[in-house]
């Protein structure tokens, strides 16, 4: 009985460790709303959101975040143009056509690729790309959509990559060994079989690159530019909503307007990102295993 | 016929000899990144690494000396975080792998895991902010930067310990309780010695994923500059991400410290990648040891 006793409440426990995650995340959202939510009794909700000026600094502050909101989504578009193709046909490569011996080495790359600290990216971007940018289409400054585009794709490639792979290995062979039999090359059988059946899957990791890269902070930090203003040409500097925050909170007043803002900034982030997620989620859900369940 | 059948078949492979150049030609673009950017870093950089310079602290308003202070920082606040986030994040998978059943509750969990990894580092650095520093009272320091990391790398813990769990054969688990152990003694004696080695690549990864990261700390813990070296936890630190964020933007001598600021690049990259590179050895090793 006493051992019986012991198992539950170790089980208890454990459930209680477990609840963590939940519980924080519950502790997040709260405390982006008690920060965040007071600006929108200086401004509504739409004026926010929609708003063509964030001048927050001056007086009367203006604080419309759409310039910002328009940086984050134009370079998560350009930065997804070059990782998902990248994404994709790596892990095409990793999973069907690289022999064993270079395809670890392969995987290795990617998730060292992964691990490269974002604030170094960015100073990679600063040094290298804008000075190449600058020269190369003798322009006022590098630091600007094209640059942080190209950057933030190195961020997205090895998400996009990995996820993909492991969808692409996923496959049944006997999908694989069915095309053979009926004589089709393996090109054939890669883009008419395989890659339709994993669709959802790269689909997946498509949509986690994309949050990815729009939640992604130094590296918009440092080379986007910072113009808070909707751009008008690819090498226009634009302020992403992660900049904006981490450039800004530092000179912030406390429990100021300014301050408060960056918070409701940070509510549309996180329920963004969210949102991308939940879809991801959903996604994986909902084809799980439909492939060999078929057969 | 058989002429027309050979042109078509030859186009075929032509199609497939086009793609897979493409798709060599990806792979191979990603690995020169790789490559192209720890090359330049490494060429840049080395001449700044001195013994000085991994033992001094800045001098001359952080145009010269080392950045000892900022190493120091950085391992304080990986070594806190790790500290918060392995306990939380092994004792959750072992619960979700070994305990819980398919349900309502546990597919709650399973989301709020999912989430939390998907939130924006920016926004721990917020939350960190609001609920850490502002509420607890904890000030800006390393007590409030070291939690922030720790639940920043939770998801990765928990996602990896779980793998590691999982990877156990069940038939270990079933000779155990057949002998009569009790669930926990059967985890605690026979799953975890076993799921071990990847529970702490999965960590080895997390501790790489939290010295790198910058945005969290920005407002919970870093510091421009300290003067003396922090005496406790409630002390803001140095850090070595923050320090390459803060010399390459904000200092007023930016060509002056280029030299330090690839050296700190370096030095951070190096402890990044080296522990990564830890982990990943460690897994192909033991991978290839296994008996099961």
């Amino acid at each position: 009985m006493s051992r019986h006793l012991k198992e539950t409440i170790i089980r208890g426990i454990f459930a209680l460790f477990a609840f963590a995650s939940v519980l924080i995340l519950a502790l997040i959202v709260m405390f982006l709303f008690r920060e965040g939510l007071p600006i929108f009794k200086e401004v509504s909700v739409a004026d926010f959101l929609f708003g063509q000026e964030w001048y927050p600094t001056y007086d009367p502050p203006a604080y419309g975040i759409w310039p910002l909101i328009f940086g984050s989504v134009i370079v998560t578009v350009f930065s997804c143009l070059i990782a998902v193709p990248l994404g994709v046909l790596s892990a095409v490569y990793v999973s069907e056509i690289a022999p064993a011996s270079i395809k670890d080495i392969t995987k290795s790359i990617i998730e060292l690729l992964a691990g490269i600290p974002s604030v170094v990216l960015g100073f990679f971007g600063m040094v290298v790309v804008a000075p190449f940018l600058q020269d190369t289409f003798d322009l006022p400054t590098g630091l600007n959509i094209v640059n942080a585009s190209v950057i933030l794709a190195i961020m997205a490639i090895p998400t996009i990559s990995s996820i993909s792979e492991d969808a692409l290995y996923a496959v049944p062979s006997e999908f694989k060994e069915a095309s053979y039999a009926l004589g089709a090359t393996k090109y054939e059988t890669i883009t008419n079989v395989i890659m339709p059946a994993a669709l959802s899957g790269i689909s997946t990791a498509v949509i986690l690159g994309m949050a990815r890269a729009i939640g992604e902070t130094m590296v918009v930090l440092m080379v986007a530019g910072g113009a808070a203003a909707v751009p008008e040409s690819i090498f226009d500097s634009v302020r992403p909503m992660p900049a904006s925050i981490a450039a800004e909170m530092g000179e912030a007043p406390f429990g100021s307007g300014h301050y408060h803002a960056l918070f409701a900034i940070g509510i549309v982030l996180f329920f963004l990102t969210l949102f991308f997620n939940l879809i991801a989620d959903y996604i994986s859900q909902k084809f799980k295993e439909v492939g060999s369940a078929t057969l | 016929m058989q002429a027309a059948l050979t042109t078509s078949m030859k186009f075929r492979y032509f199609k497939q000899h086009v793609f897979f150049a493409v798709v060599r030609l990806s792979a191979l673009l990603i690995a020169l990144a790789l490559g192209g950017l720890i090359a330049y870093i490494v060429a840049n950089g080395i001449s700044a690494i001195s013994c000085d310079f991994l033992t001094l602290p800045p001098t001359d308003s952080m145009t010269k000396g080392g950045i000892m202070p900022a190493i120091l920082g950085t391992l304080y606040l990986t070594i806190g975080s790790i500290a918060v986030a392995l306990p939380l994040g092994v004792v959750s998978a072992i619960y979700l792998t070994e305990y819980a059943k398919q349900g309502k509750f546990v597919r709650l969990i399973r989301i709020g895991i999912n989430c939390l990894a998907g939130v924006p580092s920016v926004v721990f650095g917020l939350f960190g902010l609001g609920f850490f520093v502002v509420f607890l009272h904890f000030g800006s320091c390393i007590l409030s930067g070291a939690l922030t990391l720790g639940i920043l790398v939770l998801p990765t813990i928990i996602g990896a310990s779980e793998e590691a769990l999982k990877a156990v054969p069940q038939t270990f688990r079933e000779a155990s309780l057949a002998l009569g152990v009790s669930k926990w003694e059967t985890i605690y004696k026979i799953v975890l010695p076993n799921a071990l080695p990847g529970i702490l690549t999965g960590s080895i990864l997390g501790i790489g994923r939290a010295a790198g990261e910058t945005a969290p700390i920005m407002f919970t813990a870093a510091a421009f500059f300290t003067a003396k070296l922090p005496s406790s936890v409630f002390d803001e630190v140095m850090a070595l991400p923050y320090h390459v964020y803060v010399l390459a933007t904000a200092g007023t001598h930016i060509d002056q410290t280029r030299s330090i600021q690839y050296g700190t690049v370096l030095v951070l990259v190096g402890l990044v990648l080296g522990v990564d590179l830890i982990a990943i050895v460690i897994r192909s090793y033991v991978r290839k040891k296994k008996r099961w």
